[in-house]
């Protein structure tokens, strides 16, 4: 396979065959989670693997999520490689104890005796209209947390290829997947021998300004890209990917070879990723700055069922191209 | 008793300093004199050096939270009897009985809460926050009832790979009131994992007693929910919890399954060091007093002329040279340089980006 075939694949099946690749590499992962086995996933993401892989590796759990995704973190203290999945985002507060006071601690807290090889996956963002509480964006609120590794699938390519990568970490892992793309049908890269979880990456390379983003933002940031480069402007699209430890230095690169940046995220918009960094960006190179950063976020409301007020929720294609046309226009 | 034979325990007793797991699981009917004086010397060290931390903590060498174990060392030493080596070990944040009965150094623990780079996590953890990978020791934490996913975990991962060993873990009564209780027993029963899951019910949930706590205050009834076997034992029998646990482990193995075992007990001093204890009566302490599961064991030695006062004294002497020893290792010790504060918060191994 040369470096220019791509597969034409959804986002549901690039994570399913990560997840049935790891379970075949390692006899010591095994993927457990709320309906994960014989429902097949509340998205089907895992279907088939129980009748591929049994029930030992394949675990439906019942609905206690501080109990396993504790359980989970003792799996992993216990010398076994557990894929957590935690069925959505909206879920994980019920675990969030585990995560925030036992993953991320453990390691530190004991001097450096205790690893927790532990991933946790879950399904993040808006799906099809199911308002509050089922359409959460918290990216932000993991990454918060020192300890934590947390990732953010926006694109086929990382839904397939950082879970491996994840499964290769130490430390305990967080992987976003988003469920409004599972549908969604893309190439992706066949050649993934560059690939890595440390780096962030160019989408998309351009001149004119820097669309930062990363998750459900990415494919709306391209959609826009592409639309103004039928006006005749090049945005460079940088998707951060990995939110915690961030990787600045190619966001940094990117102004200073833009020297514009709009930050654009689903997560409301008060104290998201976008805030801290614009802040890294004020302090490393506001100087390369031809004008100041400006940010898209979510509207600060609890998410609406209706689909024009869910729409009107969060950034859309259409609001970026907006912002980046009027950003040149003050320029 | 002649003097060489009490020699011999002795050298028995130093040669077993660090001893916490006695391999071969034999039932304790009547006790014989090395191990009732094991167990004595167990009891009594807890005690020391819970009563020396606590002279230190008014000496300002160790601060943040102290919670003592004094009046429940019985539980951690005769539930440890059941243990061996390979046998994972979850505590709280009152663990540092736990910690000297698995065998964790003192000198080590007591640099641990001094906050030295020479305690068993670099002076990162404290009193509530003891660990030792090398002694399958994990924590040492601090959330009520946020261990007990992870002892399910762990004795779900031995399962997994077919280990022999089990997992133990100590709570409180005030962890049996948390969600992590009930989905852990749900959770250990379902997946049937090898877990003995160790209630010290001390009666009080930090301040708040056990009657304004939970509807139902025989804590034991609560593994029937769950299909588990469960079992009371009066917590300030050295003897009848050490019978208990190695029944309830022998139990663990034969069927597979978790166990649950209530020791009743109690705190003789306060919570924490800054409790004033408003929320008990001092004669409900004095009365307890009177159950003191050290005293207890020693009358019944003497009772029985396994020992003598001159053996008592002697191990008095010695635990007080030992943990004197300990302090002096703590006060010696050094503080982590500043430059190392980030490390471990990702291994080491971890390329930055």
């Amino acid at each position: 396979m040369n470096s220019n075939d791509t597969i034409l694949i959804t986002y549901r099946e690039a994570l399913k065959q990560a997840v049935r690749e790891a379970l075949h590499k390692d006899e010591k992962v095994f993927l457990m989670g709320e309906d994960v086995g014989r429902y097949g996933g509340a998205f089907a993401v895992s279907k088939g693997l129980l009748q591929e892989f049994g029930p030992e590796r394949i675990m439906d759990v019942p609905l206690s999520e501080n109990g396993f995704v504790g359980a989970g973190i003792g799996a992993a203290l216990g010398g076994m490689r557990p894929i957590v999945e935690i069925m959505t985002v909206n879920f994980s507060l019920l675990a969030m104890d585990q995560l925030v006071n036992n993953a991320a601690t453990l390691l530190h807290m004991s001097g450096g005796q205790l690893n927790v090889p532990v991933v946790i996956r879950m399904s993040c963002g808006t799906g099809r209209q199911l308002a509050a509480q089922h359409s959460h964006s918290w990216e932000p609120l993991f990454a918060h947390i020192p300890g934590l590794i947390v990732l953010s699938a926006g694109t086929h390519e990382d839904a397939r290829h950082m879970l491996p990568m994840a499964l290769q970490s130490a430390d305990p892992v967080i992987i976003f997947e988003y469920t409004a793309m599972l549908n969604m049908e893309k190439d992706m890269p066949g050649n993934t021998s560059d690939f890595n979880i440390n780096k962030a990456m160019v989408r998309k390379p351009g001149k004119d300004i820097s669309i930062i983003t990363y998750g459900a933002g990415v494919y709306k940031a391209l959609d826009a890209a592409a639309a103004l480069a039928t006006m005749g402007v090049e945005a460079e699209v940088v998707d951060l990917r990995i939110l915690r430890p961030l990787d600045k230095d190619t966001a940094f690169e990117s102004v200073r070879k833009t020297h514009r940046a709009l930050l654009v995220e689903e997560a409301w918009a008060t104290v998201n990723i976008s805030a801290e960094i614009s802040a890294c960006i004020m302090e490393n190179v506001f100087y390369e700055l031809d004008l100041p950063v400006q940010r898209l976020g979510g509207v600060e409301v609890p998410m609406p069922y209706a689909k024009h007020l869910e729409d009107a929720s969060l950034p859309q294609k259409e609001d970026i191209v907006e912002r980046v046309k009027k950003m040149l226009q003050h320029d | 008793m002649s003097l060489d034979c009490r020699k011999e325990i002795f050298q028995h007793l130093n040669n077993n300093v660090k001893m916490s797991n006695i391999i071969e699981i034999k039932p304790v009917h009547t006790i014989d004199q090395v191990h009732g004086m094991q167990l004595l010397y167990q009891m009594m060290r807890i005690r020391r050096f819970e009563e020396k931390s606590a002279e230190m903590y008014t000496k300002t060498r160790i601060r943040g939270f102290l919670h003592l174990y004094i009046g429940e060392e019985a539980v951690a030493v005769g539930v440890m009897q059941a243990l061996v080596a390979d046998d994972n070990i979850l505590s709280t944040y009152r663990e540092h009985g736990h910690a000297l009965a698995r065998g964790i150094d003192a000198p080590v623990i007591m640099a641990e809460m001094y906050g030295k780079m020479q305690g068993c996590c670099r002076g990162r953890g404290g009193s509530m926050h003891l660990f030792d990978a090398g002694k399958k020791f994990y924590g040492g934490n601090a959330i009520v009832a946020g261990h007990l996913p992870i002892a399910v975990g762990m004795a779900l991962a031995s399962k997994k790979q077919n280990k022999q060993n089990i997992t133990c873990c100590f709570f409180g009564d005030g962890a049996v009131a948390e969600g992590a209780f009930h989905e852990s027993m749900n959770l250990a029963a379902l997946w049937s994992v090898p877990l003995l899951m160790v209630c010290e019910n001390n009666l009080y949930a930090m301040g708040t007693a056990i009657r304004y706590s939970h509807a139902v205050q025989e804590l034991e009834k609560k593994g029937a929910a769950y299909g588990i076997g469960s079992v009371a034992v009066n917590g300030m029998d050295v003897l009848e919890v050490e019978r208990a646990a190695r029944e309830a482990v022998e139990r663990i193995h034969t069927t597979g399954r978790p166990f649950f075992l209530v020791c009743n007990t109690y705190r003789f001093r306060a919570h924490s060091m800054f409790d004033a204890e408003l929320y008990r009566d001092k004669s409900e302490v004095e009365e307890w007093k009177k159950k003191d599961p050290i005293q207890a064991l020693q009358k019944q030695l003497l009772n029985e002329q396994l020992v003598t006062d001159e053996d008592v004294q002697r191990l008095s002497h010695e635990i007080e040279q030992e943990v004197q020893a300990a302090v002096d290792f703590a006060e010696a010790g050094t503080w982590e340089p500043v430059e190392e504060l980030s490390r471990f918060v990702y291994s080491d191994q971890r390329k930055p980006a």
